[in-house]
């Protein structure tokens, strides 16, 4: 077998170089390596937001005021010490970024990138103005920080602080990625419906990673006002804001490692930009803006994922991860009785504007048994799911699960309560492997949040949820394909694994849109075959499919819909003869 | 225009061989060939989730197909877009309408002839008192908000915004869908009259008996492949036609 | 604060709201034909006001630079693929729209000494130097990516701002610009004199919302634009194609740029950098319109306008902070109006 070096190997020597790198080089690449590092740590905040989460922010530059700001005044004007004003800027920031979170993150995604540059801005003419923050020339004086008896006052010294505490914030974006709610996280892009069915609360994870982005940023503002001792508005403007963007995109706004790549080659990059440009130009001025803007306008076009993939694949890559480690099951919720009513439905209606599309739809769904929704297409059948899933609320009409009413309550909510759904247009995260898929099935199961798993304290419970996971894989005889990106996947074979994830979710009620579409006639069978397996265990199934052989033969009792009224209910045999039925699907004319 | 044949003879406008829609690995359609001629009704009926609206995308561009596609004597290339159908000809009424609805039932239908308009061709007002003979109904309706009408006028305006291209091949999908039988068969009575007109048309449809009443020839697509074809009047007494609907084919 | 100040300040926010709510329109045209947040529409204030500036001064303006650069770039990516696709007939009309018109154009600048002619031909001259550079723009950095998120047009929008800041500095240097007013009528009403410069400003940017909303309301090339606004596929199926409809869209943005820019010119001294601040406050009107509404955008913007005027009376070094801030307060109430929508 060929050995290659591992990925921490690689780590480790960087780390190595780092340590050494002081020592031999020029003061001037000291510098440079210095800035490189604050820069990184904001870019590491925007991979979190953008790339990651989906949301982004040209006002990071203003968040790093914030902390340099907090620290400077507090340090100058009160004598605090540096190491009390760290806590104190990081308060600020976060007080700041929490409350706009709250007001932008509620509406679609570009509010918030428009929120920030307007926020930039006003904050960058706020510094620039306050007599209290010394107006535009800013706060000098600032004391340098000191660690027991020695004062971090030369950039060599400082250089171990700032790419220290780069690490150890590159530890912890690592980890929360890795874990439950990092899995939340990663559902933001693109799969905010589907993480909300699974019982993630989305509003809230948004605001974290953008608090988690604006205490980033402050850190480094904190930094940098002790490695400067000086502060004034012009580095915290919107250019720079919109640099932090730029730093993120060209590295690769999707990977940890792409923040530092992105914020070296953008700050040697300017640098040298800086000493030729005007020579080439004849003119002074920031004509770096135009090399920087171009070069954007390149990467979004030709390499959405910015420079990091393509040093990616001169390292070894990390070999796909081993089945989960054995670890303690995680407790299973009592299923109900069996044949006692799990759902209810009464007079359920739902209108889209003069559209009706579902009309005073009435059925019940018991323990144990499955039973088929059918019709024509356009019948009314996934706005039925939906209605009863809380994805898009009903308009009228009652839906009680386990003896208690849910129409009014949102998706998250009814999930919590032991319902889970697939959906008809599959919605799983292409480039998630299988595995972390179906783990966010789990959501609900686990408790440890983000700061525990910033720290890894949540390994126990991780190993347990990725173990339901897993095992919900192989009963659905997905094994094989565990590590596989779920998009890498036939169609008919995601449906499954979106049969999975709503069975990691340990439900008494699985509603199912369609699951046999796309599937093979054995792997129908094998559908077949687990579906009544869930039923001798004491799962209510509803489900919706277009296949009737596939519903007539595993299906109790079946209810037809059309023009989304109930056309007829009944056995599957007195369905297939029922008159209306034939009609209205092979249409009634003449 | 090549191919324009002697009187009495069937020009074909749409000839399809081979063709072949995926999404990602998996395939939709597979190997399917057609036939439509001037003047022609043609349906493609078959269940819900055959790939029937896939088809149509397909043949309209808004889908990257292999295959071969004759339409009007030229085969597509590469150049093949959804704009340039419409310039030669070809409109598509889709399944959801996609009407403009926060505008006029006039203005959708102007709209409709925004194509001719910018080829240099004035005569809209015109077409549309011809599309107003066709559906009365909008008509009475030109100034209300499209967003306002009813299920069975939605589909009517739909309809009329795409005649307003004057068509050489009308693609429609599903226009059944969601209408009570009695619009359904009006619906129905207009596409027939159409056919006077020349338009060749290619309908869509899950509505099989509605279809094949008013089609000349039929195709069944089934799990995206072509399972049966013939003259529509023998396809309306073919049984296997219902077992393909209904699942009582028996195989469990 | 008397009276006679509140009308001062008055008109001053008008003037500067009627120019704003011009700008408003077009972002929220953009952004619902194209979906593209149209940050560098301020830049396009700044380019028609210096590069009329630049003709009134007797300097070849440096737009026609970009022009040309533009014209080139475009030239090569639709000939490439017109030898692609082996339609050689294409060639001949590619290369005269894109290289051979940007040509003529800087042809008849040399030929001519712009700064003898007529206002009235300064003022189209800059137009034409200035306008083109908007579908161009469209061309050759968002329709390649046009059906690419929300977000991802954004941050072309911003690079696109940032090359174009850069590009100004370098064509009109660091130095702010004045035009020569159109006219030197004034006169009083009541207590105030009133500019006829302002009145212009005023009644120039009525004329042209009007005008606009004829555009759209009464000629099928604006209703072909407010449909693909409503429904993408649907125009489409008309014919009606997602870069006719942006290249179309992005000319109206940048001519109500460029304008806007010609027109205040003569009341303010613009500088390479000033149409981003300026752009910035028709964004806060337009937000307040949600990105949606015409009538509620423009109404927003002569807000700001006003907003503005007033707080430069009260505390005019927190100005900016004061205009920008009241953004917060639109969001609050934007986001308790919409319920949470999901995108994908």
């Amino acid at each position: 077998m060929k050995r290659s070096p591992q990925p921490t190997i690689l780590v480790l020597l960087f780390v190595a170089a780092l340590l050494l790198a002081p020592l031999f080089l020029p003061a001037f690449y000291v510098t440079l390596l210095n800035y490189i590092g604050l820069y990184a740590i904001v870019a590491l905040g925007l991979v979190l937001l953008t790339g990651v989460g989906g949301l982004t922010s040209f006002g990071q530059a203003a968040f790093v005021g914030l902390g340099a700001y907090t620290s400077a005044y507090l340090t100058t004007v009160h004598g605090v010490s540096p190491w009390l004003t760290l806590p104190a800027g990081l308060l600020v920031t976060g007080l700041v970024a929490l409350s706009l979170g709250m007001v932008t993150l509620r509406l679609s995604g570009h509010f918030l990138p428009l929120g920030t540059i307007a926020w930039g801005i006003a904050l960058y003419y706020l510094f620039g103005n306050l007599a209290a923050l010394g107006g535009h020339t800013g706060i000098s004086g600032i004391p340098p920080l000191q660690f027991f008896d020695i004062e971090l006052r030369s950039g060599r010294e400082f250089f171990y602080l700032i790419w220290a505490v780069l690490l150890v914030i590159i530890l912890a974006t690592r980890n929360l990625l890795d874990s439950r709610e990092g899995r939340a996280i990663r559902a933001l892009k693109g799969g905010t419906l589907m993480a909300e069915a699974m019982g993630v609360n989305t509003p809230r994870s948004k605001i974290v990673i953008f608090t988690v982005a604006a205490l980033y940023a402050s850190i480094s503002g904190w930094l940098y006002a002790h490695l400067q001792r000086f502060v004034n508005p012009t580095p915290f403007s919107l250019t720079q804001g919109i640099e932090y963007l730029f730093m993120a995109v060209v590295g690769g706004v999707s990977h940890v490692w792409g923040a530092i790549l992105g914020a070296g080659l953008i700050t040697v990059l300017k640098q040298w930009l800086q000493d030729w440009l005007p020579t080439l130009l004849g003119k002074s001025g920031n004509f770096e803006m135009i090399v920087f803007g171009l070069l954007m306008i390149f990467v979004l076009h030709r390499a959405r994922d910015g420079v990091w993939p393509f040093v990616q694949r001169l390292f070894p890559q990390r070999r796909p991860g081993a089945c989960p480690i054995k670890a303690q099951a995680l407790p299973r919720r009592p299923l109900p009785e069996t044949d006692s009513v799990v759902l209810e439905v009464k007079d359920a209606s739902k209108r889209f504007g003069g559209l009706v599309a579902n009309d005073r739809m009435s059925f019940r769904v018991r323990a144990g048994e499955v039973m088929a929704l059918i019709g024509p297409n356009g019948a009314g059948k996934s706005t039925m799911f939906d209605g009863i899933s809380g994805v898009d609320p009903l308009t009228s009409g009652a839906v009680s699960f386990c003896g208690q009413r849910i129409e009014a309550l949102p998706a998250r909510d009814i999930a919590r309560r032991g319902m889970s759904r697939t959906f008809q247009h599959v919605r799983l995260l292409p480039a998630m492997s299988v595995l972390e898929n179906v783990a966010i099935g789990t959501h609900l199961r686990g408790r440890k949040s983000f700061v525990a798993a910033a720290c890894r304290m949540d390994r126990d419970e991780e190993a347990r949820l990725l173990q339901e996971a897993a095992a919900q894989i192989a009963r659905c005889g997905l094994y094989e394909q565990m590590h596989e990106p779920a998009g890498s996947l036939p169609l008919g074979k995601q449906r499954i694994v979106e049969i999975a994830r709503a069975l990691a979710a340990d439900p008494c009620l699985l509603l199912l849109d369609e699951p046999a579409a796309g599937l093979r006639y054995l792997e129908k069978q094998a559908l077949g075959e687990l579906l009544r397996r869930l039923r001798s265990e004491g799962i209510a199934i509803l489900l919706v499919e277009h296949d009737m052989d596939f519903v007539m033969g595993l299906a109790d009792r079946v209810v037809v819909m059309e023009f989304g009224r109930k056309l007829a209910a009944g056995l599957p045999e007195e369905i297939q003869r029922n008159p209306a039925v034939v009609e209205a699907y092979l249409g009634g004319v003449e | 225009m090549s191919g324009l044949a002697a009187a009495g003879e069937r020009v074909v406008v749409l000839e399809v061989s081979e063709l072949s829609v995926s999404y990602g690995k998996i395939e939709a359609l597979h190997g399917l060939a057609l036939k439509v001629h001037r003047g022609e009704i043609v349906t493609v009926i078959g269940p819900n989730g055959a790939g029937k609206t896939t088809l149509l995308c397909a043949l309209m561009g808004l889908l990257p197909a292999g295959g071969e596609i004759v339409y009007l004597g030229e085969r597509q290339g590469p150049g093949r877009s959804v704009e340039r159908l419409v310039r030669q000809g070809m409109t598509l009424v889709p399944e959801k309408r996609e009407l403009f609805a926060e505008m006029s039932v006039e203005d959708n239908l102007l709209l409709g002839a925004f194509d001719r308009y910018r080829a240099g061709h004035r005569d809209h007002l015109e077409t549309m008192d011809q599309v107003f003979d066709v559906f009365p109904r909008l008509m009475e309706r030109r100034q209300q908000l499209a967003g306002t009408l009813s299920g069975g006028e939605r589909q009517m305006l739909a309809m009329g915004r795409a005649l307003m291209a004057k068509p050489r091949l009308l693609l429609l999908d599903e226009p059944s869908l969601g209408l009570a039988p009695l619009i359904i068969r009006e619906i129905f009575r207009t596409v027939a009259e159409l056919r006077k007109t020349g338009v060749a048309i290619l309908l869509v449809e899950q509505n099989a008996r509605a279809a094949l009443h008013v089609a000349d020839y039929g195709y069944v697509l089934e799990t995206g492949e072509l399972s049966l074809e013939g003259p529509s009047r023998d396809l309306a007494s073919d049984p296997r036609v219902i077992e393909s609907y209904l699942g009582l084919g028996g195989r469990n | 604060m008397d009276l006679q100040i509140a009308l001062l300040l008055g008109q001053d926010g008008i003037t500067n709201g009627a120019i704003y709510a011009l700008l408003a329109l077009a972002l929220v045209l953009v952004f619902a034909v194209t979906r593209v947040i149209f940050i560098p529409q301020g830049e396009f204030v700044a380019f028609g006001a210096l590069t009329l500036a630049g003709l009134q001064a007797g300097r070849l303006p440096g737009t026609i630079w970009l022009l040309l650069a533009l014209g080139t770039a475009i030239a090569l990516v639709e000939g490439s693929r017109a030898l692609r696709d082996r339609n050689f007939r294409r060639l001949p009309m590619i290369l005269l729209v894109n290289c051979g018109v940007p040509l003529l154009l800087a042809g008849t600048l040399f030929a001519l000494s712009p700064a003898s002619l007529p206002l009235p031909v300064q003022v189209l001259l800059a137009l034409m130097l200035v306008v083109p550079l908007g579908p161009m723009i469209y061309r050759l950095a968002y329709q390649p990516i046009a059906e690419a998120s929300v977000l991802a047009l954004l941050i072309v929008s911003v690079a696109v701002h940032v090359t174009l800041i850069g590009l100004g500095l370098l064509f009109f240097g660091a130095e702010g610009s004045r035009t020569l007013s159109f006219t030197d009528i004034s006169f009083e009403l009541g207590d105030i004199l009133v500019q006829g410069q302002t009145l212009l400003v005023v009644v120039a940017s009525l004329m042209l919302i009007v005008a606009l909303y004829f555009f759209f309301e009464r000629t099928i090339y604006g209703k072909a634009l407010r449909a693909t606004a409503m429904n993408r596929t649907g125009a489409r199926l008309m014919g009606i194609s997602g870069s006719l409809a942006g290249m179309l869209s992005f000319t109206l943005a940048a001519a109500i740029g460029a304008l806007s820019g010609i027109l205040i010119s003569p009341i303010t001294t613009i500088y390479y950098d000033s149409g981003f601040l300026i752009g910035l406050k028709g964004f806060v009107g337009a937000i307040i319109g949600g990105l949606a509404s015409y009538p509620v955008a423009a109404a927003g913007a002569i807000l700001v306008g006003l907003l503005e005027s007033f707080s430069s009376f009260w505390a005019s070094a927190f100005k900016e902070v004061i205009v920008f801030t009241s953004i917060i307060p639109v969001l609050v109430w934007r986001s308790l109006k919409t319920r949470h929508v999901e995108e994908e």
